[in-house]
């Protein structure tokens, strides 16, 4: 029964959707409160009925309903309860069930928490996310529909691809989609601007939260997507430039230049119409990453659901949504004149330049990923574009970007000097150039990792500068310092962990690539083998057994010295539904490398393995940890959350006037 | 398409050149340790040749990363080509010549991929014109008086002159 309740509930969203995508929109341009009133109660409505469409599948596949073709598909009654769950979007039909929840669930708390917004921008803004809505329903109700019965109902399912079935991979999804979906509120939010021609420091702050709760969303996603990868392909890498991972990073490039250029907006009204194609280029990578992922156009290790024919109607719907904003782009946009004027050596010029890199570096991830496309199209023949060539720009790009992200925050406002930069930072310069020289002198191995080191330290130590000056470190006594540490703004803490963060991520990523020890052996009992200062000692494997599969446990004991450090046991599992092997990689982190090790199979003469020892890889994962509570102690500012009382008044004032005679505060 | 890419062929000088001096560092992976060459030079020489070499049945790996059985025969032949004496090139050229480019991670530099390697330097230097002639442009708009504002400025400037 609960199938068919899902399958209705979603035509009634779908109904509500269609609805809201016209009516208000009409009510705000005629001025009609009736008419644009109807946005909120339906918004939640659509949301309510899409989550309990999500509900009813979910408990198909908690209760193993094999009469739901779905649930054939990717769930078996043997699975753990975590993994019945996440097999709800663990395939085509439900992730994008899932995308939907994650689409009204925005709409929904815009419904609901953007009080502050005047009526008539609301009521857009909930037309257009509404019309996305429409569009995604109805993809899934006419060629997705999770709810398909399959009569007679097989007695067991297939289960669910063992490597899906792993805590990090149960959670990835819901974020990374709580992300990109999220960033389809600052598309939403820039479309019903460009209709209603009000775009300035007011909309930017309205804007800017949600777009920053999207990206924290996204960084998490990602981070826990790659360290996923690290610690369950079994071969320690994180990134591979894989077309899905791709598809992820794009809109986590375009959505952090967003951040940065709505601080302008903000802060000086400059950079309008710039921000505005960003919110809107942002969710369209978004959806072209869904296209991408969902059509099976690229054949990549994630495309567990592929479909041609769901391809074209993806593909006609990311045409409809990004050609209609960008052709309202091209009307309106020439209306944005700014009026915050800057020299290009300024905060603003830098923020420039950190807009340029980054879109820049979406514009190579998608040239990458689609090239190969491309190439066969027009020429009919075969190229492979990978890790090398993403690897190779991302080097040539990065030291000019670190140069300037240290220097940014650090610059004043509309006209700033070098000169007086480069004395704020003269002892990060100092010990930079130190570093440097200690890494020629000291340090052994390729040249790039290197160079990531140098820069990595270099960021954290402008950072620290940059905060040092804020609070007057050594300029004052040291209690003032403490006092002034305690009241800085909050958003200030984005900066710096933010910052500081990426600064982590590199040197992670670099000290792994520049150091890492690996060991390919095949080891007998009681052998021991030397990886760096580490000595992993085999003591031997034991079979295991989980509750749907059974393994091959293998025993490691690690000594530093004479004094044992860890002990290993990684599992080499086979999975019977569907029939599968994975491994399963032992990992002791430690705050200066992972001791890692995997067990595969029995060789003559004992069994395969690979240890490793991998210098600074976990900050690779901390960094992104630094970045998201960067971003949600930023959110709690109360100056720019969207209720915060004195700016609501404001507003509301702006919107008892009408909506056609108020411009901007500051145009 | 030729003709197309011919404009940006001086780039391409320059881009062979950084593709060549900004060799990333190898993942460091690999599978059948029984397989390997006695001699640890060959072995890291063939483990880096490996890297560079698509698993053609599965997508966007190299035959480094990957567990495939193709993968496995095809990181035998390069060990074989590497014990034979082959340099990195040779054995790429060999395995080029049955497989195609396609059996290559890092594209070729040629007409084809002219556009891939230029476009993030071309995009750079486009993007940093543009946005530096549009602030130019913007503060020198700002810096002009419209007509009206002319006209105060002059007979304010007649009436200091002539009282």
């Amino acid at each position: 029964m609960s199938p068919e309740l899902g399958h209705l509930s979603l035509w009634l969203a779908f109904g509500l959707a269609a609805i809201v995508a016209v009516v208000p929109l009409i009510g705000a341009h005629r001025g009609d409160a009736r008419l644009m009133a109807v946005a909120e109660p339906l918004a939640v409505g659509q949301f309510l009925f899409v989550a309990l469409a999500f509900a009813a599948l979910t408990q198909a596949f908690i209760v193993s309903d094999f009469s739901v073709r779905l649930v054939v598909a990717s769930s078996h009654t043997d699975k753990p309860l975590l993994y019945k769950i996440s097999g709800v979007w663990g395939n085509h039909e439900g992730s994008l069930l899932l995308w939907m929840v994650i689409l009204t669930l925005f709409a929904a708390a815009v419904a609901a928490f953007g009080r502050n917004l005047p009526v008539s921008f609301r009521a857009r803004v909930l037309s257009v996310q509404s019309m996305i809505a429409t569009g995604f329903l109805a993809f899934i109700l006419f060629t997705s529909n999770p709810f398909e019965r399959l009569i007679p109902a097989p007695p067991q399912g297939q289960g669910l691809n063992p490597l899906l079935q792993d805590p990090g991979l149960a959670f990835h999804p819901p974020l990374l989609y709580l992300g990109y979906v999220g960033f389809s509120i600052a598309f939403s939010f820039a479309v019903a601007a460009l209709i209603d021609g009000r775009i300035g420091p007011t909309w930017a702050r309205w804007v800017r939260p949600w777009t920053l709760a999207a990206w924290m969303a996204l960084t998490a996603g990602i981070a826990l997507g790659s360290w996923w990868a690290y610690y369950e392909l079994g071969w320690g890498g994180w990134w591979f430039w894989d077309p899905v991972e791709n598809a992820s990073l794009m809109p986590w490039l375009a959505g952090t230049a967003l951040l940065h250029s709505a601080i302008v907006v903000e802060k000086r009204d400059a950079l309008k119409s710039w921000t505005i194609l960003l919110a809107i280029m942002t969710f369209s990578l978004s959806l072209l990453g869904t296209f991408l992922v969902r059509s099976g156009v690229l054949t990549s290790v994630h495309a567990f659901a592929t479909d041609p024919a769901r391809g074209v109607f993806i593909l006609a719907l990311l045409a409809l949504t990004v050609g209609g904003a960008l052709t309202l782009y091209a009307w309106r946009a020439a209306s944005l004149e700014a009026s915050g004027l800057y020299r290009p050596v300024s905060r603003e010029g830098m923020l420039v330049v950190n807009n340029l890199f980054l879109a820049v570096s979406a514009a190579t991830v998608l040239l990458g990923t689609l090239y190969p496309l491309i190439v066969d199209g027009l020429l009919g023949e075969k190229i492979t574009v990978a890790a090398p060539f993403f690897n190779t720009i991302t080097v040539a790009l990065a030291p000019g970007f670190l140069l300037a992200m240290a220097i940014g925050p650090l610059m004043a406002w509309k006209r700033g000097s070098l000169k007086s930069v480069v004395k704020d930072l003269r002892p990060a310069i100092v010990g930079t150039a130190l570093f440097a020289v200690f890494t020629l002198v000291a340090l052994d191995g390729e040249w790039a990792p290197l160079m990531g080191l140098v820069l990595g330290v270099w960021l954290v130590l402008a950072t620290a500068m940059e905060l040092a000056k804020r609070i007057k470190l050594f300029s004052t006594p040291p209690w003032v310092s403490l006092r002034r540490l305690v009241g800085l703004p909050k958003r200030q803490w984005g900066l710096t962990l933010g910052h500081l963060g990426l600064a982590v991520t590199i040197l992670g990523i670099a000290g792994s690539e520049a150091f890492t020890v690996e060991k390919l052996v095949t080891v007998s009992r009681g052998q021991s083998v030397e990886a760096g200062p580490y000595t992993f000692i085999f003591e031997g494997v034991n079979p295991a057994a989980g509750p749907n599969y059974t393994a091959v446990e293998g025993h490691f004991r690690v000594q530093r010295g004479r004094q044992t450090v860890a002990r290993l046991a990684p599992e080499e599992r086979t999975y019977t539904s569907p029939p599968n092997t994975t491994t399963e990689a032992a990992i002791k982190p430690l705050w200066h490398g992972d001791l890692y090790a995997v067990v595969g199979e029995p060789e003559q003469g004992g069994w395969s393995a690979r240890l490793y020892y991998k210098p600074l890889v976990s900050w690779i994962w901390a960094g992104a940890g630094l970045m998201v509570v960067g971003g949600a102690i930023s959110l709690t500012d109360r100056r720019r959350r969207v209720g915060a009382p004195t700016r609501a008044k404001a507003d509301r004032a702006d919107a008892s006037a009408g909506p056609k005679s108020v411009a901007a505060p500051a145009e | 398409m030729i003709r197309l890419f011919v404009p940006f062929a001086s780039l391409s000088a320059l881009v062979v050149v950084l593709a060549l001096v900004l060799t990333p560092p190898a993942s460091a992976v690999a599978v059948d340790p029984n397989g390997r060459l006695k001699d640890p030079q060959k072995e890291a020489l063939a483990r880096d040749i490996m890297a560079d070499i698509r698993c053609l049945v599965c997508q966007n790996q190299s035959i480094e990363d990957s567990n495939a059985d193709l993968a496995r025969d095809l990181r035998q032949v390069v060990r074989e080509r590497v014990a034979a004496g082959d340099n990195p090139d040779q054995v790429k050229r060999y395995l080029v010549d049955r497989y195609g480019d396609w059996v290559l991670m890092r594209p070729p530099v040629d007409r084809r991929t002219y556009l891939l390697w230029g476009g993030p330097a071309i995009l750079l230097f486009l993007g940093g014109a543009l946005a530096l002639a549009n602030s130019r442009r913007k503060r020198a708009v700002a810096g002009r008086l419209s007509a009206e504002e002319e006209a105060r400025v002059q007979s304010l400037l007649d009436e200091v002159n002539n009282p």
